[in-house]
């Protein structure tokens, strides 16, 4: 086709390869890559585990002490043996594998609200807000997170009392791990929004929304926030494993979430006192924490790959 | 004078997730030793891949050279153990880069990345080889060259970047210098010096080089014989004089008639060529230009010329003659 | 480059002034101090009084963050509750290393409680770190130059795997492998409790081989993170284009990857290993308690445990300050490594 200027542009047919939608372009690039695409089956599996396995057994059976039968090893009774105060193990591990995944999915949620919130303003706004926000996110970057989370859980665990939830009971320390791992984790999202923020703000589209009078907090939420979103997106999935990670830490060391509600982590309380009789007591559950964290970093990395191929960090 | 390159057949792949993109189509050509050859082309048409992958410095996997011979004083480049080849690099034939911000190391000093080939390839000590480095940036046109040694790369401006890139190709007095655009990334002025610069180094040195460009007013300054390439093919090979004069194919044609000329009325439109570069994904049925020739027939869209020898020194892949509108 | 060590010298002064903040707060919300002041027994009512005066407990917030701070040997308290203050206070000041006394051992000095166990700790840190760096540096550089080979893909699920436990994990894995199992199969076992079994005394071949599962605990997770990142560094500067130009001057391929790449490549890596302190310090966290070596960690753990404040947000301090420190000499490095910042 011939344009006014006597120029001809090439038909479609002649230029390279069609163009693919962003959607396809991520599943073709997310489809390569094995690795993901096992860890979304493996906790796709897990998650089935921790949440209809609760029609199997019930959370009185899970919490139900025996000291009859404390220390048993794995048997058809009790495929994962039993602990020291004689509980089943499977059942634990179903139960607290639903805790565990809740912490981590939630504390990622506090994280999302803090972080991306810290990080938009700072990278809108620029300046003092940000050099102030900036030194308070490395202020709390400095201070090693599980000293200070243990502190807090010390400080805070017990302020929340039983909550009652769908007819069973919750240990409040679960909320407060779930707000103190949220609260000491942000910094890292922070900063990934605020580069983000930084670039994305000089771009044109930003400009043209400002001139035609669009409000900031419009500008952010619906022109650069969309923009953003695969590194949010990214960094927020391997967050979830870092909060079942750290959530285990905590409960590991006992001041994490209080029994008798499970947490895989709390299970292997003092499992290496054990270690020569009851091998079995920290087995099954550090291997489903390895296995669901394993499976959000593969996820993660698939994600990484998928959205933004330009970025390799790790 | 004997032959100092001969390339036959070369045919350059790369493997990429969309597919495979054939760089390099058959390309055979030879060189004279001292002479100089500019090869020519648009962006993407394969020039610096096919000099790169001589010698062999495409990374492979995804890259692969699927089939021909690199004969450098009757020895096959393409074949030689990685440890041969070491010595023929940077010893034998020295290549200047693209772009001198980049293809210099920015954490170790100009001396060092001069001093190195150096001691690679000739017996010499630490003190003979920082004499030639600075014998080498004196004749390079780097004044005060004592300092220099000590400086880092990007303590130097382009213009002197690329002066630097020259010193180092040309450490050990290599039989032929490779010059892959080293003035595209460089202001015009800076450009003419560097041209200048190589003229003189000629003069005095005697190396063949093969100048990659596709600045055709660079071409006609320097070149002894010009080499077209299109799409990863070869389509035209002849003296300089003459692809100015009687430029055959019609791709030469356009480039030529593309450029601005101070010789023509200033309102005269220039006349870019139209389309565009073919996909190199899909290997090409017929002539890869046909699509924007302006001389184009109906076999030129199903078979793909040869390139065959038209007259002493002059080859062409086309079937039309451009000077009579005719069938070749 | 003085510029800039003191322009990060400067920036430093705020973020230590924050950190101190955010503890000193965190230490008022941890709870009643006077609970048990009185020693065991539940302190008595006039006890509570004067304590409060006596640890400035009635004073507003910045005054007693003041106190906290750089003491109060400069100013006089008001013991007696008649509202004429005439005691000199005796406390120096979190910057005079006075952290208040210890709960749990009677009256000790924070402090010294706390520069006891140090030594300890770093027994088990700084062979980590080591051992973290090389280990890294040698998987990942071998990985990058032999990329796409199974021993690349073998080495990074290994690594994957590594970094997605929970060091508790690896350490009880590593306990129930060599010390447990070995010692089943009649193999030479590993010591899994302190740091010298005392019937055989304190030799530094004992202490060596009660170290050796604490540290391979704390070093596995860094190691496989920092391995993959080394050789997705090394990836990336291989590919520039002085790499390329390097080849093509016919150097030696050991001098390309060991000089011309290693050399760019130690850039990132350096900054990184600046930010590994705070893991390292949790790993020794875990670690100390599972394998009951007596350092700071464990002693953070036990003081947390019985409330003992002083030892407690101590160690915090200690511990923020040298990240602090730590980082701000990373970065000095980096400075002076990297010639484009070097000579300005």
């Amino acid at each position: 086709m011939d344009t006014a200027a006597g120029l001809s542009l090439p038909r479609l047919e002649e230029l390279e390869a069609p163009p693919l939608s962003l959607a396809q372009l991520f599943w073709r690039r997310f489809r390569r890559h094995n690795m993901a695409l096992v860890g979304v089956v493996v906790l796709a599996l897990l998650s089935l585990y921790a949440v209809f396995g609760s029609f199997l057994q019930t959370e009185a059976y899970a919490n139900l002490t025996e000291t009859g039968l404390r220390l048993q090893s794995p048997s058809a009774a009790h495929p994962f043996g039993t602990d020291t105060v004689g509980r089943d193990i499977l059942a634990r591990t179903i139960y607290g594998g639903q805790i565990s995944l809740l912490i981590g999915l939630s504390a990622m949620l506090v994280e999302l609200v803090i972080g991306v919130s810290v990080g938009a303003l700072a990278g809108y706004y620029g300046k003092a807000l940000d050099s102030l926000l900036m030194r308070i996110t490395e202020a709390w970057l400095n201070i090693p997170a599980l000293f200070l989370l243990l502190i807090m859980a010390k400080t805070f665990g017990g302020r929340i009392p039983d909550i009652q939830l769908l007819g069973r009971s919750f240990s409040g320390s679960v909320v407060v791990i779930i707000l103190i791992i949220g609260l000491t984790s942000w910094m890292y999202l922070a900063r990934i929004v605020r580069a983000e923020f930084l670039s994305l703000k000089e771009q044109d589209f930003v400009l043209a929304a400002r001139a035609t009078g669009t409000r900031n907090l419009a500008i952010i939420l619906q022109h650069i926030l969309p923009n953003s979103v695969a590194p949010i997106v990214v960094a927020a999935t391997l967050s979830v494993g870092n909060a079942i990670l750290t959530e285990s830490y905590i409960s590991f060391l006992g001041l994490g979430v209080q029994p008798p509600t499970a947490t895989w982590g709390n299970m292997l309380q003092g499992a290496h006192g054990y270690i020569e009789q009851a091998p079995w007591l920290w087995i099954f559950p550090g291997t489903l924490i390895l296995l669901t964290v394993l499976s959000i970093n593969f996820i993660g990395d698939g994600l990484r790959d998928a959205l933004d191929p330009r970025s390799r960090a790790v | 004078m004997g032959t100092l390159l001969e390339v036959e057949g070369l045919r350059v792949r790369f493997h990429t997730t969309e597919g495979v993109v054939h760089a390099v189509n058959g390309i055979s050509y030879s060189m004279q030793e001292g002479e100089t050859v500019a090869l020519v082309g648009e962006s993407g048409c394969g020039k610096s891949v096919s000099m790169m992958s001589i010698l062999r410095l495409i990374p492979c996997p995804p890259g692969e050279v699927a089939e021909g011979r690199a004969l450098f004083g009757r020895r096959d480049l393409l074949q030689l153990e990685e440890a041969e080849l070491e010595r023929i690099r940077g010893g034998q034939i020295g290549m200047v880069f693209q772009d001198p911000m980049t293809s210099l190391n920015p954490v170790l000093t100009i001396g060092r990345q001069i001093t190195e080939t150096l001691r690679a390839h000739t017996s010499s000590d630490a003190a003979s080889a920082r004499t030639r480095a600075l014998e080498l940036l004196d004749m390079v046109g780097l004044p005060a060259a004592e300092d220099r040694l000590q400086d880092y790369p990007h303590q130097f401006s382009g213009g002197m970047r690329q002066r630097a890139m020259i010193a180092m190709a040309l450490a050990c007095s290599p039989k032929l210098l490779i010059a892959d655009e080293p003035t595209t990334a460089l202001d015009v002025t800076i450009q003419a010096q560097i041209v200048e610069l190589a003229l003189q180094l000629r003069e005095r040195l005697g190396m063949a080089i093969i100048w990659i460009t596709h600045d055709l007013g660079v071409v006609a300054g320097l070149a002894d014989r010009v080499l077209v390439m299109y799409a990863g093919y070869l389509v035209e090979e002849a003296p300089v004089h003459e692809l100015f004069a009687r430029p055959w194919h019609p791709y030469t044609l356009s480039l030529l008639a593309a450029l601005p000329r101070v010789d023509r009325p200033r309102s005269s439109r220039l006349k870019p060529i139209p389309g565009s570069p073919p996909n190199l994904l899909a290997e090409a049925h017929g002539c890869p230009f046909a699509p924007r020739c302006d001389f184009v027939m109906d076999r030129c869209r199903t078979e793909n010329p040869p390139l065959v020898q038209i007259e002493a020194g002059r080859k062409l892949a086309c079937w039309a003659n451009v000077e009579t509108g005719q069938p070749r | 480059m003085g510029r800039y060590i003191l322009r990060r010298v400067l920036q430093a002064i705020p973020l230590l002034f924050i950190i101190s903040v955010v503890i000193f707060a965190l230490m008022m919300s941890a709870g009643d101090p006077l609970a048990t002041m009185g020693g065991r027994r539940a302190t008595r009512p006039s006890d509570r009084e004067r304590l409060t005066r006596q640890l400035g407990l009635d004073k507003p917030l910045h005054v007693q963050y003041l106190y906290w701070l750089i003491g109060n040997d400069w100013d006089k308290l008001d013991l007696d509750g008649d509202g004429i203050p005439e005691t000199a206070g005796r406390r120096l000041g979190v910057l005079r290393g006075d952290f208040g006394t210890s709960l749990v051992n009677r009256g000790r000095p924070a402090l010294e409680v706390i520069w006891e166990r140090l030594p300890n700790t770093l027994l088990l840190m700084v062979p980590a770190e080591i051992v973290i760096i090389l280990g890294a540096l040698l998987v990942g550089i071998y990985s990058a130059l032999r990329q796409y080979s199974w021993l690349d893909h073998a080495m990074t699920t290994l690594s994957f795997i590594g970094y997605s436990m929970p060091i508790f994990f690896i350490a009880l894995i590593s306990m129930y492998i060599f010390a447990v199992l070995f010692k089943r199969w009649g193999l030479p076992y590993l010591p899994t409790i302190g740091m010298f079994d005392p019937t055989v005394g304190r030799s530094t071949l004992e202490v060596m081989r009660h170290m050796v599962l604490p540290v391979f605990s704390i070093a596995t997770i860094s190691l496989a993170g920092y391995s993959r990142y080394i050789r997705s560094t090394m990836l990336e500067v291989l590919s520039q284009d002085y790499i390329r130009t390097a080849k093509a001057k016919g150097l030696p391929r050991r001098e390309v990857v060991l000089i011309h790449a290693l050399k760019n490549a130690s850039l990132p890596i350096v900054t990184v290993v600046g930010l590994d302190l705070p893991f390292l310090l949790a790993g020794a966290l875990v670690t100390e308690s599972i394998f009951a070596w007596p350092g700071m960690g464990r002693l953070f753990i036990d003081h947390l445990e019985r409330t003992d404040l002083s030892v407690v947000m101590g160690i915090l301090l200690l511990i923020s300050l040298a990240v602090v420190t730590f980082q701000l000499l990373t970065d000095i490095a980096y400075a002076w490594l990297d010639p484009r910042i070097r000579f300005d």
